[in-house]
């Protein structure tokens, strides 16, 4: 009876996923490997010699990897700010990053295009103050997409690492100062240790986010095409549905990577475990 | 020691000035007189937001996001409900294994997703458009729903439930009457934190478009494409206000720890 009952309980959850998600997920993996009705790697083989796809996924990393140094060295400290502050004014400054994240990313990529444009705030105040004479190209570079994840991540950065720094035993840090530590040194030997899970968590979120996002490049990158962008153009613009499901299963294929190798990294690191 | 802080708190500001400034330009540019997007505006007038009315497609495209997002939201309640309830009450044999199958879809790339949907849900399941756009939004509002019904039910004293049963109520007459008023505050922040998850969302929409269906912002991504014009802005200082409205509200229900906790 009890087994009856759970069953009916999660059946109906699993067979929509299955019928939704994972038949299509798994046959669009499977279709990768059969080209005219024969098994096959040539779709991979072509994808690994085209100069041109190498040099999207290239781009695609590089932007997610600086997207995701920036967020740490501009989250963390922040973060600790936050964490330190009282319960009133963290809530506030919590607020007012969750915010953001949870805002439309059409709206938040538009916003750059605003300032980072030809004649945007950004060129127009560079030339009334007389820095520059000609208008920067920003808008449509790898520069402008860069930004623009900063911005889409940065707080999804900053609140991972809050939660986590939240709970350092403020003890600890008098514990070292007492013990003649600098506070900056009871900064690095106390909190950065004890915060490393956080940061893992947040960087793997960060990372994977940059690298299949789709708005911000797609509004910022201009002729720049990055993994997700490129995915789209093959499947919508140019119709070739086998390139389509090689470069989704590429994608599928790093982004796990990437979370199982940092969750390997995170347990080696947890100075609890 | 003091001279430290005060360095960390204005390295704080700048960090709060880049995430909410642009956001604020945003707003000042949508009451532009003009026909061209500028800061600071030349002007104050109404005139764009007038605009999102005149344009039929942002009226269109806004009405099948709010339905896509509500009935949605309806299919991943009564999915997600009771699954959440059975991994959090019980112990068996496969939980952690139908735990990661449910999150699952936060885990795959969205525009994976949406490809894949394309393929299969539209092209070989032959469904509809607006029934593939209904069931992405459902599978991507699913791990929201389970992930919020279930951290409210881990604070949830079952011990209460075991008393209804043992008193003669029967398990559905239970559930209903003392299991879901308990966590009413966690379902309805869970409501709340799916519904803006798919109203936002571009990765699936973007391939579940079709003669007369596309969502709000798949048209504002067209729109912005072809033109520079305030309308944008204006939708977005609309957006901007229901989002805070929604996050206060979630506030209240069960708190911001939601968003830190990973």
């Amino acid at each position: 009876m009890k087994n009856k009952g759970l069953y009916l309980l999660l059946l109906p959850g699993v067979l929509f996923l299955t019928l939704f998600m994972i038949i299509p997920i798994v046959l669009t993996i499977a279709s990768t490997f059969f080209h005219e009705g024969s098994f096959t790697f040539a779709g991979y083989r072509q994808f690994l010699t085209d100069p041109y796809f190498i040099k999207i996924l290239l781009t695609t990393l590089q932007v997610s990897l600086v997207t995701t140094i920036a967020c740490i060295l501009l989250g963390f400290p922040a973060a600790y700010y936050i964490s330190k502050l009282g319960p009133r004014k963290k809530v506030i400054l919590l607020a007012l990053a969750i915010f953001p994240l949870l805002m439309s990313s059409v709206v938040r990529s538009f916003s750059w295009m605003i300032i980072l444009g030809k004649k945007g705030l950004l060129n127009s105040s560079l030339i009334s103050m007389g820095l520059i004479e000609k208008p920067l190209e920003i808008l449509y570079t790898p520069t402008a997409m860069m930004i623009g994840l900063i911005h889409l991540f940065l707080p999804l950065i900053i609140i991972t690492l809050v939660g986590v720094m939240e709970n350092i035993d403020p003890d600890l840090i008098k514990a070292a100062e007492s013990l003649g530590a600098s506070r900056f040194t009871a900064f690095r030997k106390v909190i950065v240790p004890l915060s490393v899970p956080g940061l893992i968590v947040g960087s793997i979120l960060v990372f994977v986010g940059s690298l299949t996002a789709y708005t911000t490049p797609a509004l910022l990158g201009g002729k720049q095409r990055v993994i997700s962008t490129f995915l789209y153009q093959n499947a919508i613009t140019l119709n070739d549905w086998h390139r389509a499901s090689v470069i989704a299963t590429i994608m599928i294929v790093i982004t796990l990577a990437v979370i199982f190798l940092m969750n390997k990294l995170a347990t080696k690191l947890n100075p609890k475990g | 020691m003091q001279e430290k802080n005060r360095g960390l708190a204005l390295f704080t500001l700048l960090v709060f000035l880049f995430l909410l400034g642009p956001l604020l330009i945003i707003s000042f540019t949508s009451f532009e007189p003009g026909t061209v997007l500028k800061f600071p505006p030349e002007g104050f007038s109404w005139r764009w937001y007038e605009n999102i009315l005149e344009v039929e497609m942002f009226m269109t495209t806004f009405k099948t996001s709010m339905f896509v997002s509500l009935a949605g939201n309806l299919l991943a309640l009564a999915l997600g409900i009771p699954a959440a309830y059975a991994l959090s009450r019980f112990q068996f044999k496969g939980k952690a294994a139908l735990n990661a199958i449910f999150i699952s879809p936060v885990l795959i790339p969205g525009i994976v997703m949406g490809f894949a949907m394309l393929k299969y849900v539209i092209i070989v399941y032959d469904l509809p458009i607006y029934a593939g756009l209904l069931a992405g939004h459902t599978v991507l509002m699913l791990p929201f729903i389970i992930r919020v019904v279930a951290s409210s039910l881990a604070n949830f004293d079952f011990a209460v439930e075991e008393a209804a049963l043992s008193l003669g109520a029967g398990r559905l007459e239970t559930f209903f009457k003392v299991v879901l008023p308990n966590i009413r505050s966690g379902i309805i922040a869970a409501i709340l934190i799916a519904f803006l998850e798919s109203f936002n969302n571009v990765d699936i929409s973007v391939f579940m478009t079709g003669p007369g269906v596309s969502t709000l912002p798949i048209q504002m991504l067209t729109y912005v494409e072809n033109n520079f014009d305030p309308t944008i802005a204006a939708i977005s200082v609309l957006l901007m206000i229901v989002t805070a409205i929604l996050m206060f509200i979630i506030e209240r229900l069960i708190g911001l720890s939601y968003f830190t906790k990973r």
